[in-house]
């Protein structure tokens, strides 16, 4: 039996496909991004060495400073609005209410869109215009309230993070919503001789349940946020004024647009780091248990 | 048996409140959505003023031929359509393999692979955009399906490998003990034995490789400048402001681009959901 799932041939046909593919377009792509990040390069001809310079440049670029506070903005309020919300849908939805399945089948809908077709969706909407936010505005008598939206620095980063909540509150419900009804019933049934019910019991024995799945839930958050990238091209791509830029829309123009192929890819390392970091930092961080029933 | 806010113990004003709260969010999920199925019939008068948020009064279905014959979204739709499936294809067969091989066979570095391909899952690949940029140039593969087909189907085998992990170690070991008593090769057990029983694993991850290969935009748009290779992410990018005075065509265009994901999920969200369901569920 250990010779037969021993079979070393057998192994390598299995798992050698999978691994020379990826390994060698992730980790090898990554060891010539880090190399690139060393050269002052516009992709014709030869680079020239200069070391750790192009970090140093970026780190004291002005704009990618502020690119680095939106998408930490960009991770935090998303975080803190759509979590909280997601989490009550899904308390909702598990509470035995009519028509659970249909509220969550529509509102995992967005979240299986291409973020193109939502981006070009919220441009729309947010047209000063003809967008529909303004002409709800003004139907509901608020005229006051009506915005160039995108167009305006207070506010673009905003929409972008009412877009982004609208497309993937839907899937942090729906994983939430798995974790509740994984709960075993009889749980609920000795809280219930215990005297816990109704918004108790989801305080005291469900949340404190389904804490490793919030804490997955919020590290796809943030590094998601930190990662964005197609929903910011779509929108603004970076503007008004930078005031939407992130690391991911400054690499993209740095390379493909002012042709520094160098200075985009100490971006991209940038990015990789912050994201790896971040997601090893709140995995010890957050500490939790995994709960066997 | 009621769990949170108990329809046993809740009182029916909040029930009533909760239900009213949930339709409205419902309503906000979906109305953008139906907005634009509007907007995609709509002439310019009634996009630009006449008519923002209700029903179109006269309903343009030329939209839909004028985006689909005079602005490439056929072409645009069948990129996409063939080059999701060749990732799906692909993927599968490779998941299914690495991941069969990583959890049942017994190999000293498996530990250490599967590591490998779990930091697929937290690394982002924007590292990953100007050095295959770069390769496929040298290469001739810049411009062509193959560009993406290649990036789509490496990116996609991390998750693929979690999720089916996961289900191969539900199975009992006594099935390849019996399927090598009874004299099958390792190819024969895994093909016939093993992966009839984790088919629906499977489809939940051929899925999710679409959706990811269909919505893709970074590589699709570095990596293809050909309007005939150009897939539907990038195309109705290219789309707006180009060659459209008409909004309704571009509306149409999105529409387009949304309704194959639509239909696919509509038909198997149950498959979808209970998947997610069952891989949530421990024991």
């Amino acid at each position: 039996m250990n010779r037969f799932m021993g079979n070393k041939k057998a192994i390598a046909v299995f798992i050698l496909p999978s691994l020379f593919l990826f390994g060698g377009l992730l980790l090898v792509s990554i060891g010539f991004s880090v190399y690139y990040s060393t050269l002052e390069w516009s992709g014709i001809g030869e680079g020239t060495f200069i070391g750790a310079q192009n970090y140093f440049e970026m780190l004291q670029d002005v704009i990618f400073q502020k690119s680095v506070k939106n998408s930490m903005l960009l991770a935090v309020l998303t975080l803190l609005l759509q979590l909280p919300f997601a989490l009550f849908l899904a308390l909702i939805l598990t509470s035995g209410i009519k028509g659970e399945g249909i509220f969550r089948t529509i509102y995992f809908i967005p979240v299986t869109l291409s973020t193109v077709v939502v981006g070009q969706l919220w441009m729309k909407i947010y047209n000063p215009n003809y967008g529909v936010l303004n002409s709800f505005l003004q139907s509901a008598g608020l005229e006051s309230l009506t915005h160039n939206w995108l167009g305006d620095v207070d506010t673009a980063l905003y929409c972008v993070i009412a877009a982004n909540i609208w497309q993937y509150i839907g899937y942090h419900m729906l994983l939430l919503y798995a974790a509740i009804k994984s709960i075993p019933q009889d749980i609920y049934e000795s809280a219930q001789i215990d005297g816990a019910t109704g918004v108790k019991a989801a305080m005291r024995i469900t949340i404190p349940l389904i804490l490793p799945t919030l804490k997955t839930c919020a590290i796809f958050v943030i590094t998601g946020c930190l990662k964005a990238f197609d929903l910011i091209y779509v929108l603004t791509n970076g503007g008004p004024v930078n005031a939407t830029e992130v690391p991911s829309s400054m690499m993209f123009n740095s390379i493909f647009v002012i042709n520094r192929y160098g200075y985009g890819s100490a971006m991209a390392i940038f990015i990789v780091a912050e994201c790896v970091i971040i997601a090893f930092a709140l995995q010890k961080m957050i500490r939790t248990r995994q709960v066997e029933y | 048996m009621k769990k949170i806010f108990s329809r046993r113990t809740g009182n029916p004003f909040i029930r009533f409140i909760l239900m009213m709260f949930l339709i409205f969010f419902a309503l906000f999920q979906i109305y953008p959505l139906i907005w634009l199925v509007f907007f995609s019939f709509k002439s310019n008068e009634e996009i630009f003023g006449g008519n923002i948020l209700g029903p179109p009064k006269i309903w343009k279905i030329e939209n839909y031929r004028n985006a689909l014959m005079g602005g490439d979204v056929l072409t645009y739709l069948l990129n996409s359509i063939w080059i999701s499936m060749a990732v799906i294809f692909l993927s599968t067969i490779l998941i299914a393999m690495a991941a069969y091989a990583i959890s049942r066979m017994k190999w000293k570095l498996s530990g250490v692979v599967y590591w490998i391909f779990m930091a697929g899952l937290t690394i982002p690949i924007h590292a990953t955009l100007l050095p295959l940029f770069i390769l496929f140039k040298t290469m001739g593969v810049l411009n062509t399906p193959l560009s993406l087909i290649i990036p789509y189907t490496a990116f996609a085998l991390p998750f693929g490998i979690m999720v089916l992990r996961n289900h191969y170690e539900t199975i009992p070991r006594e099935m390849e003990e019996a399927a090598c008593i009874d004299g099958c090769s390792i190819y024969q057990t895994f093909f016939h034995i093993i992966l009839p029983l984790v088919r629906p694993a499977l489809a939940t991850i051929a899925i999710f490789s679409f959706l990811s290969s269909w919505n893709e935009l970074m590589f699709a748009m570095t990596f293809i400048s050909d309007t005939k290779y150009k897939t539907l992410t990038v195309g109705l990018q290219s789309l707006t402001g180009m060659y459209y005075t008409e909004w309704g065509p571009v509306g149409a265009g999105m529409v387009v681009a949304a309704l194959p994901v639509l239909i696919i999920y509509v038909l198997l969200s149950k498959q979808v959901q209970n998947a997610m369901l069952a891989g949530a569920t421990k024991g």
